[in-house]
């Protein structure tokens, strides 16, 4: 919501009450006019993927992947900033609005359904959805979309997952925060806000790291950023009546094309060793100076 | 003068396997397109004796990129140093290494650099008249994905275990670039960080690792995943149910919603195989699989297999590669 107080000029109030001073050109984005209403508001960003259990194959000319039979269901992954954006608005609902946002098409089958999926997200007690109707070519083409719907938004969190299970780039968070020139915190692994600044964990090796940023940030979550959840019928039900957007999409040229796709070289039949001899399977690692 | 920019990322003062991993692409990659490769430094203080590696695994110049401001870690501040650096370079090409870190700075760095991205690449990219070809793992290594692009500068990062390092000895020249990362690309502040287990291999970073599940039947039988994983120098991980019941930490935990790995050896004990977890590890060099059940979905992307009891086998191969070492040792 808008601030609706006189100030001088350049002042306004933080999130806390507090008076700020004329804004610094140095920090602009560390400031935000808000007054009686802080309302967050975050944009989910999710993908459309194989169900994890799907038997993997493609097209004859290996151009595509072979949608016959498959489920599609939410990214795994999306599911677990789904699942914060669900609590967040649960602290607080009033003054929090979630929207979940999908480029992609709707395919052939009802299992291959994408304004499905968003209901699925919206099920979870979410505001509203958006569908950009077009076939995400590639992260690059995905992020502008996402950009250009977010740019004007004034959202607080945009929230990914860490990667996609179908084509496991990491790519479209890291790109949308610079399309919009935001904080960006990947591998997130928990996320707590406080007047205004998020205090967050991010997954690095042999730990993790702990960060403070203002808002608006971009985050993409690894697992532990909170627990899967499943709707409740209640839910599900008030899904059906909630905002689904179908957007056109702006203009993007990608840069990145699938020529084709193989299935990984089979590994043949594995070398059998007999339990009482083990000694035959220690000479097999050491003579490929695996030991 | 075009070139290739590796980011060569410097942790507690070294150089480790993925930074490697990229130059030994970057160096091939420079070989076919007759390109100089540079890597790129970025510190919050001058690199101690650390730079000579870079040399030794093919780079001609080292570029040092020194600022106060680069000690914590702000994939925005180290994304803008390197777009400014290839754009003022007139470098047409980067690879970056698929760290976590490296995972965070890539597509940051492709949007303000203008370029096209390939993420996780297992070959060098080549020149073909539509564009370079390269190819990646896909669908959690259920599948492989051919890509291209006609569009420059071209960044790629290169998928953990694909390269093997490979030295080429260079004597690298040094430079330095300046550079000051902007307010605006510091808003994120790292106020600290938690290491986990420090005696231990970090997953990501273990050639060898031991993993077991719901086949030892509880938490107070990892002794023997423990010692096994002791002798081969191994870091030890599980599956999936086996962190949900909480008998091992969850950063143990590989598969699709866990961490993935791609050692050069994997043992999997007691462990299905489930589609999810394979999804996690399936890329390993080699894969050991250990389980009673013939009929264990694991055996199918096995390169040997045991069928047997866990509880006597484990500790027996652990007898015979200490006996094999204790030969061996000189």
């Amino acid at each position: 919501m808008e601030a609706s107080l006189s100030l001088a000029e350049g002042y306004s109030i933080w999130v806390d009450g507090s008076l700020l001073g004329p804004r610094s050109t140095e920090e602009p984005r560390a400031r935000r006019f808000l007054f009686f209403c802080t309302e967050m508001k975050i944009l989910c960003c999710i993908s459309h993927v194989p169900d994890t259990t799907t038997r993997i194959q493609f097209t004859s000319d290996g151009r595509a992947l072979d949608r016959t039979g498959v489920t599609f269901v939410i990214n795994p992954y999306d599911d677990f900033v789904l699942a914060r954006a669900a609590e967040l608005k649960e602290k607080d609902p009033s003054n929090t609005h979630v929207t979940v946002l999908c480029v992609g098409k709707n395919g052939a089958s009802s299992t291959d359904n994408v304004d499905a999926n968003l209901r699925k997200a919206l099920a979870l007690g979410l505001d509203e959805a958006v569908r950009i109707d077009a076939e995400p070519v590639d992260a690059f083409f995905a992020a502008n979309q996402i950009a250009a719907f977010a740019r004007d938004k004034g959202f607080d969190l945009l929230f990914f997952g860490k990667e996609s299970i179908d084509y496991n780039g990491s790519q479209v968070a890291g790109m949308v925060a610079a399309l919009l020139d935001l904080p960006f915190v990947s591998f997130a692994t928990s996320i707590e806000l406080m007047n205004g600044t998020a205090k967050l964990t991010r997954e690095i090796t042999g730990g993790k790291e702990l960060i403070e940023s203002p808002l608006p940030l971009v985050l993409s979550a690894q697992k532990g950023l909170a627990e899967w959840r499943i709707p409740n019928v209640r839910g599900i039900m008030q899904a059906k009546s909630k905002p689904l957007h179908v957007l056109a999409p702006v203009s993007v040229s990608p840069r990145v094309f699938t020529v084709r796709h193989e299935p990984p070289p089979p590994r043949g039949s594995f070398k059998k060793i007999d339990p009482d001899r083990v000694e035959d399977l220690v000479k097999e690692l050491a003579n490929k100076g695996l030991i | 003068m075009s070139a290739i920019v590796v980011w060569a990322e410097l942790k507690e003062d070294r150089f480790k396997k993925p930074t490697l991993e990229a130059l030994t692409a970057a160096h091939r990659w420079a070989d076919s397109l007759g390109l100089p490769v540079w890597a790129v430094v970025i510190a919050h203080e001058p690199p101690k004796d650390a730079l000579s590696i870079l040399g030794e695994y093919g780079a001609d110049k080292v570029i040092k990129v020194v600022a106060p401001e680069f000690a914590n870690f702000s994939p925005n501040a180290y994304a803008r140093a390197l777009a400014v650096l290839m754009r003022e370079k007139n470098a047409s090409y980067a690879v970056l290494p698929q760290s976590y870190d490296g995972r965070a700075i890539a597509p940051m760095l492709s949007i303000w650099a203008d370029a096209a991205l390939i993420s996780g690449a297992t070959t060098v990219p080549e020149k073909t008249e539509e564009g370079f070809m390269a190819r990646r793992i896909a669908y959690s290594n259920k599948g492989i994905e051919w890509v291209r692009s006609a569009h420059l500068p071209l960044i790629i990062t290169v998928k953990a275990s694909a390269f093997v390092p490979e030295k080429k000895p260079k004597t690298a020249t040094e430079e330095e670039f300046s550079f000051k990362p902007k307010p605006e690309d510091l808003r994120l502040k790292v106020i600290g960080i938690e290491k986990i287990a420090t005696d231990k291999i970090p997953l990501t970073e273990a050639e060898v690792v031991v993993s077991a599940g719901r086949g030892l039947k509880g938490p107070e039988n990892w002794g023997i995943i423990e010692e096994l994983a002791q002798v081969l120098g191994a870091a030890t991980a599980c599956s999936k149910p086996v962190a949900d019941v909480g008998w091992r930490p969850h950063h143990e935990h590989v598969g699709q919603t866990g961490i993935q790995i791609s050692p050069n050896l994997y043992v999997a004990i007691g462990i299905s195989g489930a589609i999810q977890h394979l999804a996690g590890v399936a890329s390993s060099k080699n894969i050991v699989v250990i389980n009673n059940d013939p009929e264990a979905p694991f055996f199918k992307v096995a390169d040997y297999g045991i069928v047997g009891d866990a509880f006597e086998v484990v500790p027996r191969l652990t007898e015979a590669i200490r006996r094999y070492k204790e030969q061996h040792a000189h």
